[in-house]
């Protein structure tokens, strides 16, 4: 479905991404990890066209659209989820949510998509995309949105973040019903939840902008938890035990 | 019986009332029409009467004590080109009464003449009632005339009463200053909205004056407004806290292409009790809105429609 070769992207003197190939197949449910500023997040708006890499080509459904726009790949098919929600003034959850299924959708539907994700659309519906709403309704939101448009790869940019752990459990059930709904689709999750990477089919391990491993849980997993162990190398330089 | 306007009107008229007053038939209740400086049709009920002034042009507007959920309509047309027109429109609203009023002008000008309207509304509230006003300007016609609207409202509240004001204008009008007065009585409530935009060498001046003089009194004052091309907008507001009171200005602009908005709030406590609040910020179209929405498959130029229509709302 979707195929980055050799993508490199730096900026401000810093190789954020450097060489990275990957292929996503159909119908997967993919976990992208690795520890803060290891590029996960430039990776994911690449995939949309928010950012364009330096070198290296995307493809999609064998086509390029390394040089596409975001609009010409959101109607391909790839779908994003913000890691920060972003707020329109005078613009209500109902708006986003018809625009995101590029039609008018009945009461029922919309109901449908928000109480998915904990939320009652009577209260909700009309409310402004806004201050008004607290972080992790505005998160809530944007999964919701993603739900309703229904696209054939849709990237989340860790949607845990904001999002209090009870509710959390609940959202588990979106990605993977949407992932069972929507014929041959796959989902990429950028996270850092331990419960994601359980219910991903594949995790990608990403480290100072390089894929350290791609593989199972099994196999990924005791290299996280390794790292997670390695002292601190500018502890280590000045001979301290770390 | 009411007066059928609907035989009266050409199809620039029956535009106008549509985009001013969304009339498009003789409206129900209360109403009077006033094109090119006369009235044309009027209506009035039993609670509701409508007296033209003997002084200067312009008509008083009468609500009985207690009415409820009643409406008035007195929707002004411009088409004669090079007319400038003042009127002055007094509402008297009883105690304890509930109504909508709707107002609004639209200037049709095709000629290189200006054409003007200054309306002069004042509004007296008797105790405990209610009003919610709604106001509308626009502007057409390919002519190179000036279409010049600026509206005077004035505001008098007394012991427990609500208006509560809505104010658009969108499109078509070359230049306008709109300036709203305000004196609260006790428990009195007064709510202002306000929706601007304006083109290419458009300008627009906003002053808001408004005197919390009753204890527990309250505004909250809401604008809204959109700069394009090489308009000038200016929002001016000066709230004063004289008694245990509250207030709210939000001024919110976007400004885009070679425009220019000036935003000068002011807020004055005058006691103790007084708490009052301005927000104000100015700025372009947030670059992360318009990439949201092109990541839900609209283009930029419809990303930008979207956020505009919504802001204006």
């Amino acid at each position: 479905m979707l195929e980055l070769k050799d993508i490199s992207f730096a900026r401000d003197n810093k190789q954020i991404l450097n060489h990275i190939n990957l292929k996503i197949d159909n119908s997967k449910l993919i976990a992208i990890t690795g520890p803060n500023g290891s590029g996960k997040s430039t990776l994911a708006k690449i995939i949309m066209g928010i950012l364009v890499p330096d070198s290296g080509s995307i493809f999609f459904e064998g086509t390029e659209i390394t040089k596409m726009s975001i609009t010409d790949r959101a109607k391909l098919g790839i779908g994003f989820a913000f890691q920060q929600p972003v707020k329109f003034k005078g613009l209500t959850v109902k708006d986003l949510i018809e625009l995101a299924s590029g039609n008018q959708i009945k009461l029922s539907e919309a109901c449908d998509f928000l109480s998915d994700v904990g939320l009652c659309a009577k209260d909700y519906l009309d409310r402004e995309i806004s201050s008004s709403l607290s972080g992790g309704e505005l998160k809530r939101i944007e999964i919701a949105m993603l739900a309703a448009k229904k696209s054939k790869l849709t990237v989340f940019d860790e949607p845990e973040a904001g999002i209090d752990l009870w509710s959390f459990n609940n959202l588990i059930g979106i990605f993977e019903k949407m992932h069972k709904e929507i014929k041959d689709s796959s989902i990429v999750i950028i996270s850092h939840q331990e419960k994601i990477l359980n219910i991903a089919d594949e995790i990608v391990l990403l480290s100072d902008g390089e894929i350290e491993a791609v593989g199972q849980k099994d196999e990924v997993l005791p290299l996280l938890l390794n790292r997670a162990k390695k002292p601190c190398k500018v502890m280590l330089d000045k001979g301290g035990n770390a | 019986m009411a007066e059928n306007i609907e035989n009266k009107l050409d199809k620039i008229e029956k535009n106008l009332l549509k985009a001013i007053a969304d009339i498009e038939k003789t409206p129900m209740g209360a109403f009077n029409i006033r094109e090119n400086g006369k009235g044309i049709a009027r209506n009035t009920t039993a609670n509701i009467d409508i007296v033209t002034k003997q002084d200067k042009p312009g008509i008083d507007i009468i609500v009985k004590p207690n009415t409820q959920n009643e409406s008035v309509h007195i929707p002004v047309l411009l088409t004669e080109s090079g007319f400038n027109d003042v009127v002055y429109n007094d509402f008297y609203i009883g105690e304890n009464a509930n109504v909508v009023i709707v107002a609004g002008c639209g200037i049709h000008n095709s000629s290189c003449e200006t054409s003007e309207h200054d309306g002069i509304h004042t509004f007296h509230l008797a105790k405990g009632a209610k009003v919610k006003y709604v106001e509308k300007h626009y502007g057409e016609g390919n002519g190179t005339g000036d279409r010049i609207l600026n509206p005077q409202t004035i505001v008098f509240l007394e012991d427990g009463a609500t208006l509560e004001m809505e104010t658009v204008q969108i499109k078509g009008v070359t230049s306008t200053i709109r300036e709203t007065k305000g004196e609260l009585g006790d428990n009195s409530n007064l709510v202002i909205t306000e929706r601007i935009m304006t083109h290419e060498n458009q300008t627009a001046k906003t002053i808001f004056d408004v005197n919390l003089n009753g204890e527990n009194s309250s505004v909250h004052v809401a604008s809204r407004s959109i700069a394009r091309d090489n308009s000038v907008q200016e929002f001016i507001s000066n709230v004063n806290g004289n008694n245990k009171c509250f207030g709210h200005v939000e001024c919110d602009a976007i400004i885009m292409d070679k425009a220019k908005v000036t935003s000068t709030p002011k807020i004055v406590a005058n006691h103790v009790d007084a708490s009052l609040v301005h927000e104000a910020a100015i700025g372009k179209i947030a670059g992360e809105q318009i990439i949201k929405l092109m990541s839900l498959g609209l283009t930029e130029k419809e990303a930008e429609e979207q956020i505009i229509s919504g802001f204006l709302k």
